[in-house]
């Protein structure tokens, strides 16, 4: 449906996107034990540990190859070695994942190399669990770089199954990015109240979920382990979540035979229905009425929340799933998908409900939000300054949420987490009414002007009868 | 007390309402309402109803006397705009406790007077009676007297405890406190041939600056609103004004006939809901006004602006009728009038499958049934499943009605819109009705409807709330066809004059008898509709399917 424009500027404004190997070292945090190592110059960790730290507000191992000038210039080899070695006696991890950065991709190190040569150098390094991922800070994005990663942990941490005997009530989930500590943890309780035991690769609900540790560790805590997940090849089905884990599932496939299914939604009401349907069908148990009744829940929220959400035009700035997902929730509720920005290529893009999407930046989403008179905005904490200059209600989604507390539990998945963020939309446009545009006498002093702008027929969809 | 009851006597003897003067003496003094039925009663009080009509006085201080509940469960419920003071939509109650019902409470009420006009400093306090301390003898007439005296501020006492009528009383005892204690009583710094009054409206969302801007334009000045966005000041010098409209029909008539009679002040009923009704709106204006003393050349200014914004909205509303002709609409509405919306709505190439009459007077469903023709579907205090069973069989496209009926339209998956009083939507005038027409469209083309159509997955067609009700209303009616006994029963058991008691069968049976074709006839053979007279229009719609041709009934039904 939607035409896919790449941004023509020479010059990002105010940008969306952020890069690959950060995206890369996200997913190392949802491992148990471990510990992600940007090979690069000091500054690309820091700036991509501040952002964690802002977001989840809690502390957040990574470390950095430190590349210096020379270094650069000369290959990475012994920086890689001295940092492998370092994490290893020092935070002792149960796992280190590297990413590579702009700088090292640039010079061309070769890590994969430099890897081999390292375990051959030292012998106690010799099965210990390295994951190296090729994630060039030039190329792709934030999304791209977490989904090249749990794809590689699949390849490299998954063992081939032994045997053909598969465990029904296993299934693996591999969730994308845009799922939050919470969103992970609903799905979680999803699946078990199904009576199935799934494993999440990577399971950032169990690190990043923002609790008390009962003790201090360098490295991860909490988090799927490597002992599960190498036993991933046993279960009888994978989840996938999210178009961009379509290439892990891939993988998975091809390493275990286990088959997946993709759900691209889970927010709204019908991606729900068939997401229930599906564990059901594979659980071989009726769905609780826990769900039955939450389903109800959303559809009396859907009904409460139409008459302000209905007719909005919506600008929309996030990664390709979380920008399909929630836009085409709010579609589907009569908002009108105006402005719709997004950092990297997706196939669910052309698919999206709206004219257009714009691979671009946060300038281009308040200049065309301004231009197309919107009157709700959804974008990470960067989209703020756009919000108050065009002042309209600003909902954050994303990542980075760094000016609000809570990021890691924002629920968009399953009927509740659905509900609950219509009711958040709702009441927001409720309260800017209030605050914002309350009728004074002058309100209709010329309305024409204003009314003739309106075409119905842009918002057309199938007449019901 | 005594004061009271002929105040109420008083509104009861209402010559501008056609409905209370073809009463005999002794109906009248029952007075225009439906006797309220125990266990069976909806809608609001007396003092709410004088509350509605006047709390959009917005720089008033609205002190309600009595407990807790009556102000306590209702302040700041409503959609009315203010374009200056909030006062209005401040909470004040003496909220009287056990001592004050045992000793009395007019000391407390003429303190919380006090502190009012200390804290507050309102140009009037308006004081509302409520049941409890009406039954214990608060004279809040008294206490009022007293606190203007000593405090130089009016108190203005509405008496309206809750428990002398339902809403519609009160709405008349509204004015009638107007009428006695604040119309009249301060004289205007400046007057022009120009100036109007409009009575009973209540700026809801703000829709009379809908309709004001073409004021200005016209140069009338509206001299008093009363109540929406009104002020006192306002409101007590509105005496001077040369012409008034009667909006909300019928619930502020007294104010408009006794401001005639006393100041004389014509008036007319009118309604600015429609493009047609707009119009001929603003041209009554005109004619009043000049007929005053205006000069003559309103009348042509008045022609070219309602030229002008007739042949706007129509612009406006033209890409909508496309998308909307042949969308059937279901209306059930008691506050804004059926009939102006019947039209409006027709404007737009809709088609009316339905509409509820609850509130409306005889009056008014006359005028929907010249607008919609004989096969008008009347809905007349509907149960929730039937008006299912409506929404289902009529195939509507969209339901239009009150806060309260929403529900069933909702949970059937039917597009509804608000029109009533908590709606957020200004519906006013010509801009007004190209707002309907926008908002009725992007409610009919939501997809979220087609989503909520869809079964749960675990649902199967037979097992949900929808079709269960169907199958009930289908096997009762079924029952009833097979079964002459019960469905002689049924007709027996179907009380529509509670006055006197009498039954559908009885008065089906005496019209088939008798070969009745008029209320009268019904009344003189069954005595049906002989004590408050309240279901004259349900024994009208009695005859008018006892007289309908076999295919039409059908239709209908």
């Amino acid at each position: 449906m939607a035409k896919v424009t790449i941004g023509k500027k020479a010059c990002a404004v105010n940008p969306l996107k952020m890069s690959q190997p950060i995206g890369g070292s996200f997913a190392f945090l949802g491992l148990r034990g471990a510990m992600p190592l940007l090979h690069g110059s000091q500054g690309c960790t820091s700036f991509g540990l501040t952002l964690f730290v802002r977001h989840f507000k809690e502390a957040v191992p990574m470390q950095t190859t430190a590349m210096s000038e020379v270094a650069t210039v000369l290959g990475g080899y012994e920086n890689v070695e001295q940092a492998i070695l370092n994490i290893y006696k020092k935070q002792k991890p149960e796992i280190i994942g590297i990413c590579s950065t702009g700088v090292t991709e640039t010079k061309g190190d070769d890590v994969d190399g430099y890897i081999k040569l390292i375990r051959e150098k030292h012998p106690e390094l010799a099965n210990y669990p390295l994951v190296y991922v090729s994630t060039p800070d030039f190329k792709d994005a934030f999304q791209d770089g977490w989904d090249k990663t749990v794809a590689k942990m699949v390849e490299v941490l998954v063992d081939k199954p032994t045997s053909t005997r598969r465990d029904p009530a296993r299934v693996n989930v591999l969730p994308g990015c845009h799922l939050t500590p919470g969103d992970i943890e609903e799905l979680r309780t999803i699946f078990e109240d199904f009576g199935l035991e799934p494993s999440f690769l990577p399971d950032i609900g169990g690190s990043l979920d923002g609790h008390i540790p009962d003790e201090f560790t360098p490295t991860t805590i909490g988090g799927i382990g490597l002992e599960e997940i190498a036993t991933m090849g046993s279960a009888s089905w994978t989840i996938a979540i999210g178009a961009q884990m379509k290439r892990a599932a891939d993988a998975m496939q091809a390493k275990t035979g286990v088959p997946y299914r993709l759900f691209e939604r889970l927010c709204g009401l019908l991606p729900n229905d068939e997401f229930m349907a599906f564990l059901s069908e594979i659980s071989g148990r009726p769905v609780p009425a826990k769900y039955r009744r939450q389903r109800g829940q959303l559809a009396d929220a859907m009904l409460d929340a139409h008459f302000h959400i209905g007719g909005r035009k919506l600008a929309i700035g996030a990664e390709p799933d979380l920008l399909f997902d929630v836009a085409s929730m709010l579609h589907d509720m009569g908002a009108e998908i105006s402005v719709a920005i997004t950092t990297t290529q997706s196939p669910v893009l052309e698919r999206m409900p709206c004219e257009e999407v714009l691979i671009g930046d946060l300038e281009d989403l308040e200049n065309l939000a301004k231009a197309r008179d919107c009157g709700l905005m959804m974008t990470h904490s960067h989209g703020r300054q756009v919000a108050a200059r065009l002042k309209i209600p600003f909902y954050r989604i994303g990542f980075p949420m760094f000016d609000r507390l809570g990021a890691g539990h924002l629920l968009t998945v399953g009927y509740r987490g659905t509900r609950d963020l219509v009711f958040a939309l709702a009441n927001l446009i409720i309260a800017d009414r209030e605050d914002n545009h309350q009728p004074t006498p002058d309100t209709w002093i010329d309305p024409w002007k204003d009314f003739q702008q309106v075409s119905p027929e842009s918002a057309v969809v199938a007449p019901l009868h | 007390m005594s004061s009271l009851s002929a105040t109420i006597q008083n509104v009861f003897n209402e010559p501008g309402c056609g409905k209370n003067a073809n009463k005999s003496e002794a109906e009248r003094k029952k007075g225009c309402t439906k006797q309220l039925q125990p266990g069976g009663a909806a809608g609001g009080c007396a003092f709410d109803g004088a509350k509605v009509a006047l709390q959009p006085l917005t720089d008033v201080a609205h002190l309600v006397h009595g407990p807790i509940a009556c102000e306590g469960n209702s302040w700041d419920n409503r959609g009315a705009a203010s374009s200056g003071s909030q006062i209005w939509r401040t909470g004040f109650t003496t909220d009287i406790n056990e001592t004050d019902v045992v000793f009395g409470g007019e000391k407390r009420l003429y303190k919380a007077i006090k502190e009012i006009i200390e804290k507050y400093d309102p140009p009037a306090v308006f004081v509302y009676q409520t049941c409890v301390p009406a039954m214990t003898g608060d004279d809040i007439n008294a206490v009022c007297k007293a606190a203007s005296a000593k405090f130089g501020k009016p108190c203005i006492p509405v008496n309206s405890p809750g428990f002398v009528g339902p809403k519609n009383l009160g709405n008349k005892l509204a004015g009638e406190a107007l009428l006695d204690h604040v119309i009249g009583t301060v004289e205007p710094e400046v007057t022009t041939p120009y100036d109007l009054n409009i009575i009973g409206e209540y700026n809801l969302s703000g829709e009379l600056w809908q309709v004001k801007p073409l004021f200005d334009e016209l140069g009338i000045r509206i001299s008093a609103c009363i109540s929406g966005d009104g002020r006192y000041k306002d409101v007590a010098s509105s005496h001077r004004a040369r012409a008034a409209m009667m909006v909300c029909s019928k619930a502020m008539i007294n104010v408009a006939r006794k401001m005639e009679e006393r100041y004389g002040i014509p008036f007319f009923e009118g309604s600015f809901y429609g493009i047609q009704d707009s119009s001929d709106s603003l041209r009554e204006i005109a004619r009043l006004l000049v007929e005053r003393g205006a000069p003559a050349d309103l009348l042509d200014r008045t022609e070219a602006v309602i030229a002008r914004e007739e042949a706007k909205a129509w612009a406006a509303i033209e890409p909508f009728k496309k998308r909307l002709t042949g969308k059937k609409v279901l209306l059930i509405t008691g506050g804004v009038k059926s009939w102006s919306v019947v039209a409006a709505l027709q404007e737009a190439g809709m088609e009316l499958v339905g509409t509820s009459v609850k509130k409306s007077t005889k009056e008014d469903k006359e005028r929907i049934k010249e607008l919609m023709g004989q096969d008008a579907h009347m809905i007349d205090d509907m149960a929730p499943r039937e008006m299912y069973k409506m929404l289902k069989d009529a195939k509507a496209d969209i339901m239009l009605s009150g806060g309260k009926s929403q529900f069933v339209a909702l949970k059937a998956a039917m597009p509804w819109l608000d029109i009533n009083q908590e709606r957020s939507h200004a519906f006013m005038g010509y801009i007004g009705m190209v707002k309907l027409v926008a908002e009725i469209d992007k409610a009919i083309y939501n997809p979220m409807w087609e989503q909520l159509r869809k079964r749960a997955p675990w649902e199967s067609a037979s097992n949900n709330w929808q079709a269960k009700a169907i199958a009930q209303a289908d096997a009762e009616a079924a029952a009833l066809a097979a079964d002459p006994v019960a469905a002689e029963a049924a007709r027996r058991a179907k009380k529509i004059c509670h006055c006197k008691s009498v039954d559908l069968g009885t008065i089906e049976d005496a019209i088939k008898a008798h070969g009745l074709s008029d209320v009268a006839g019904v009344r003189t053979h069954t005595n049906a509709s002989g004590g408050c007279g309240a279901c004259a229009g349900r024994v009208e719609d009695i005859l008018a399917r006892a007289s309908a041709p076999a295919e039409l009934l059908q239709a209908a039904e």
